[in-house]
């Protein structure tokens, strides 16, 4: 299915234009992110800026953009939306728990503290006096 | 009028999207550890199937949803198996 783009209505075209726009500058934000953030576990939440609103949005846009040229709803967009909500949260937790475990098998300090249940919580105080080794 | 629109955002989204692509590859080039390295990659393949939608907008044709879905399949089992190669030192047990 081809559409043309002059075809497409004004409003129409500036709300597409408008998710269009939010979703790529969320996609950037992310990536910025992914750059500045200092330590891994801050690293993992700045693509989820991309997976959830920057795809959103892109796909919010083609949706408005192909339903107002072809004059009937297009909704298969939302199949990649699904995909993706479910996907991102099942590879980051894996991943974050693969490098969890590998950090407690080197003992770098540089993870999170240990959570040993509500009764426990305060008897394994964090190690915050020990320096940042830069195990990397 | 609108076709100027539309043509003039998918430009600056796409500009936007190759400059995220950008910063990922240094992440990837970068990245302390071995897990740094694969979020970038994942991130790359979320990146690229964005990409896949403004080009699928900007010409105006439904085909390129089905690659951008292939390339989001793609991303997400390569994810999980090197966070597991990364885990257990092994893909298939």
């Amino acid at each position: 299915m081809r559409i043309d783009l002059a075809a497409v209505p004004l409003w129409a075209a500036i709300l597409a234009s408008a998710f269009i726009l939010l979703g790529a500058g969320l996609s950037l934000l992310g990536a910025i992110g992914l750059i500045r953030l200092k330590s891994f576990y801050e690293r993992l939440h700045a693509p989820t800026l991309a997976t959830s609103w920057g795809a959103g949005g892109m796909l919010l846009g083609s949706v408005i953009l192909f339903t107002a040229a072809s004059a009937r709803p297009v909704l298969h967009e939302i199949l990649i939306g699904v995909f993706v909500t479910v996907t991102t949260p099942v590879t980051l937790m894996m991943l974050g728990r693969a490098t969890l475990y590998r950090d407690r098998s080197e003992g770098n300090i540089k993870m999170p503290p240990d959570y040993h249940g509500p009764e426990r919580a305060h008897a394994v105080p964090p190690d915050a006096s020990a320096t940042d080794k830069g195990n990397s | 009028m609108s076709a100027t629109i539309l043509l003039a955002s998918l430009w600056i989204a796409q500009g936007a999207l190759v400059l995220a692509m950008c910063l990922a590859t240094l992440r990837m080039m970068r990245g302390p550890r071995a897990q740094d390295r694969i979020l970038a990659l994942d991130f790359l393949y979320v990146l690229a199937m964005l990409q896949l939608l403004a080009f699928g907008m900007r010409s105006g044709n439904t085909l390129y949803f089905e690659v951008a879905l292939i390339i989001g399949m793609l991303g997400f089992v390569s994810t999980v198996s090197l966070a597991k190669f990364l885990m257990r030192g092994e893909v298939i047990e």
